[in-house]
């Protein structure tokens, strides 16, 4: 008996330990994500790790898509239109992650291009970094901070909601509270 | 008793050496991450007998699945529940109650990932080993075992696998061995990190075993295969290819021959801003490649054979859509993208782009092995193919051609044609004659605000074959980033019977906030097949209120 109620006090004592220590915890399981390390290849054959996603202190937006998604496609198309000022104005970078497999990842490097889009592009044709990342639905965008956290993020897309996330990018960019 | 004296020890071990410790368990705490994702489908049904929609006896159907990981630098672990409860119409029935069809722990030690449980894995481009999952498509063939991943070099990575595949709430009867090298020459050697030609070659071995007592035939209880690929890029051109050839393999999906099977996949791209342009071919022959020679459809499959066909998602042209032919298939497309720059005369002031895409399937060359044999028979070596030949008859074309604009600040139009070829014969299996239908499709979007725009689809699908002409209108409300709301209708008016002349209509509505999206939808479904990268499964006709709900943490 005495060992048990030994252990329980001990219990509390731990706990109240880690309570005390909650406000200081900015990662883990009490507060931000980090992105999982997974390795993928970039449109030009390079193998790259998704858990080295920084940008100099400056935002960072994922934006997961395939080929044959039509509001993906329409997102990347509509932000491309205002990239060129968002990167002025915030420094944020996107990276488009593909999800398509070998039956349309052929075809994702001629569809960029094609586009004139400008955004670093990962292939992920396994859906590996999709399924670290707990993505159900395409599109599905994050907004990383500075530290390569993750602060905030949706899915869906529908005309407008770029405005939301530029919204989103800003305040990372100036280091304020996401809700 | 004595378990419980050994518990209390263990806690306070624990506990002592974490109060003795109190950065670590900071340390700890801080590196620990926990995420996850749901979905939930739930479907009331109707009963419609003008669509033959079924009676369900249950009334209302469920598929349900939660992923949860945990991670703590090296280490990570993970498992998904599964319910179904009862599966969703269109589901494998065997896909029934609850349980944990999937979980893995996992480690990174020096240049190692060791991964025990479940996994999901793809050698080169898929041909011989691909293990994936799509939850839509309720297909799932993770590998139950070993997988191993070393980087003993930079730019040489090496892979094993050895397991039994997930089938359904059980496990193969078959066990899977495998291994895979790449090697990715500019990042080997520091010297070439830099030049303008990148060259990555790599190989893989997959075996699979299952024991065989047939009183007939003598079949291969292991059953090999190899593949071989290179991918070359140099500046803004890329090509990649795959050759994979396995020994003889009779199984029901092939009449039991003893022919040894072959694909080959070649990929070629040239791209620099403002255009793209994409050429591929397959060539598969006898490629079927499955835990259990009795498994037919796409149960088992140990291996993954991609459908290059232009894959829509418009409603109306994806009415038909290409299906693997793991038999034996010759398939072929070319895709291009251009865009018009902004303030060019072409351009206008936001840009114009064209994309032109052509696909085509045809069967293989196939001849007897001698007069006495037809082809396809059983115990035989079932038939000879000249590799250069291609089959005559043509299972599907695909031609599209679409414009996209963005007019003004406020309007947007996408204007696309399909011409489809669909050979049903081949690919469901029904006799009846090939259906052509030509496609016009006009994608609208408006915006009234900043965050309330309206989009309209029209399309219409004209053909003299199979259920006849189509028409579809849809108008969607979207209230940016959250709402959305839409009407449609879906109208065989061209239908040779008068009285399956049937309007599909159907309401939605979706909320979005963050990872977590709720949609309702109700209406009427109409009999079809769903298709994901040449996967297909057939969904059977429904009325009722659909829920879906998704999220992620």
């Amino acid at each position: 008996m005495k060992k048990i109620l030994l252990s329980i006090s001990m219990l509390l004592m731990s706990l109240s330990l880690l309570m005390a220590q909650e406000n200081n915890q900015n990662t883990g399981i009490l507060g931000l994500k980090k992105i999982p390390a997974v390795e993928l290849k970039n449109l030009e054959g390079k193998t790259i790790n998704t858990g080295d996603t920084i940008n100099n202190g400056k935002p960072v937006i994922i934006s997961f898509w395939a080929t044959w998604c039509k509001p993906c496609v329409n997102e990347l198309t509509t932000i491309e239109d205002v990239y060129e000022d968002w990167q002025k104005e915030t420094g944020v970078k996107i990276i488009a992650v593909s999800i398509d497999d070998s039956k349309t990842s052929g075809n994702v490097k001629a569809l960029v291009n094609g586009k004139g889009w400008d955004y670093e592009v990962w292939l992920d044709v396994n859906s590996e970094f999709k399924r670290a990342m707990n993505v159900n639905l395409v599109p599905h965008t994050f907004v990383l901070n500075g530290k390569g956290e993750i602060v905030w993020q949706h899915t869906s897309f529908s005309q407008g909601s770029e405005l939301n996330l530029i919204e989103v990018v800003r305040k990372v960019a100036k280091g304020e509270k996401v809700e | 008793m004595k378990q419980r004296y050994l518990l209390v020890f263990i806690i306070l071990c624990l506990l002592s050496a974490a109060d003795l410790n109190a950065q670590g368990v900071e340390k700890f705490l801080q590196n620990s991450q926990v995420s996850g994702n749901f979905e939930f489908d739930g479907m009331y049904y109707n009963k419609d007998s003008l669509i033959g929609a079924a009676d369900v006896p249950q009334k209302a159907l469920m598929n349900t699945f939660a992923n949860i990981n945990y991670t703590n630098g090296p280490f990570s672990a993970g498992l998904r529940f599964e319910n179904y409860l009862y599966a969703l119409q269109g589901f494998d029935p065997r896909y029934k109650g609850i349980g944990v069809p999937y979980r893995y722990v996992s480690f990174e030690k020096d240049k190692f990932t060791i991964t025990l449980g479940n996994s999901y894995d793809q050698f080169g481009s898929g041909l011989i080993y691909r293990a994936w999952q799509d939850f839509s498509l309720g297909y799932d063939n993770s590998l139950d075992g070993l997988n191993v991943k070393v980087r003993p070099w930079k730019g040489i990575t090496l892979k094993g696998i050895w397991g039994l595949q997930r089938f359904y709430f059980t496990r193969s009867p078959g066990v899977i061995r495998g291994a895979d090298a790449e090697f990715s020459i500019n990042d080997m050697f520091k010297k070439l990190n830099d030049k303008s030609l990148k060259v990555t070659v790599g190989g893989s071995f997959v075996s699979k075993y299952q024991d065989a007592n047939d009183a007939v035939y003598k079949l291969p209880k292991n059953v090999g295969s190899y593949a071989a690929r290179a991918s070359i890029l140099y500046k803004n051109f890329s090509i990649n290819g795959e050759y994979a050839h396995k020994i003889n393999d009779p199984s029901a999906i092939n009449n039991r021959i003893y022919k040894p099977g072959n694909a080959t996949l070649v990929q070629m791209t040239y791209a620099k801003k403002g255009m793209g342009f994409y050429v591929a071919a397959i060539r598969t022959d006898n490629m079927s490649y499955k835990t259990d020679r009795d498994a037919i459809g796409s149960d088992l499959n140990i291996n993954y054979i991609p459908a290059i066909s232009k894959q829509t998602t418009y409603s109306l042209p994806a009415m038909y859509p290409y299906a693997t032919q793991a038999n034996g298939e010759f398939g072929f497309q070319a895709q291009s993208t251009f865009t018009f720059k902004k303030k060019s005369k072409l351009g206008g002031k936001y840009g114009t782009t064209f994309s032109l895409t052509y696909s085509q399937y045809n069967t293989i060359n196939k001849e007897q092995i001698d007069d006495a044999t037809p082809i396809d028979s059983t115990g035989t070596l079932g038939y000879a193919s000249n590799f250069f030949k291609i089959g005559k008859q043509v299972n599907y074309q695909n031609f599209n051609l679409e414009f996209s604009k963005k007019v003004s600040k406020t309007f947007k139009m996408i204007f696309s044609y399909f011409y489809i070829m669909y050979n049903a014969n081949i690919i469901e299996g029904h006799d009846i004659p090939n259906i052509c239908s030509h496609t016009g499709i006009a994608d609208l979007t408006f915006t009234i605000n900043p965050k309330n725009s309206i989009r309209t689809e029209f399309q219409y699908m004209y053909t003299t074959q199979g259920e006849g002409s189509w028409m579809y209108a849809l108008v969607e409300y979207t209230i940016a980033p959250k709402w959305f709301f839409s009407v449609c209708d879906q109208y065989n008016y061209g239908n040779p019977k008068s009285e399956k002349q049937i309007h599909y209509y159907g309401v939605s509505t979706a909320y979005s906030i963050g990872s977590t999206r709720i949609a309702l939808n109700y209406g009427r479904q109409r009999a079809g097949i769903f298709c994901v990268g040449g996967v297909c499964r057939f969904v059977p006709a429904a009325n009722g209120l659909t829920l879906t709900l998704t999220s992620s943490f």
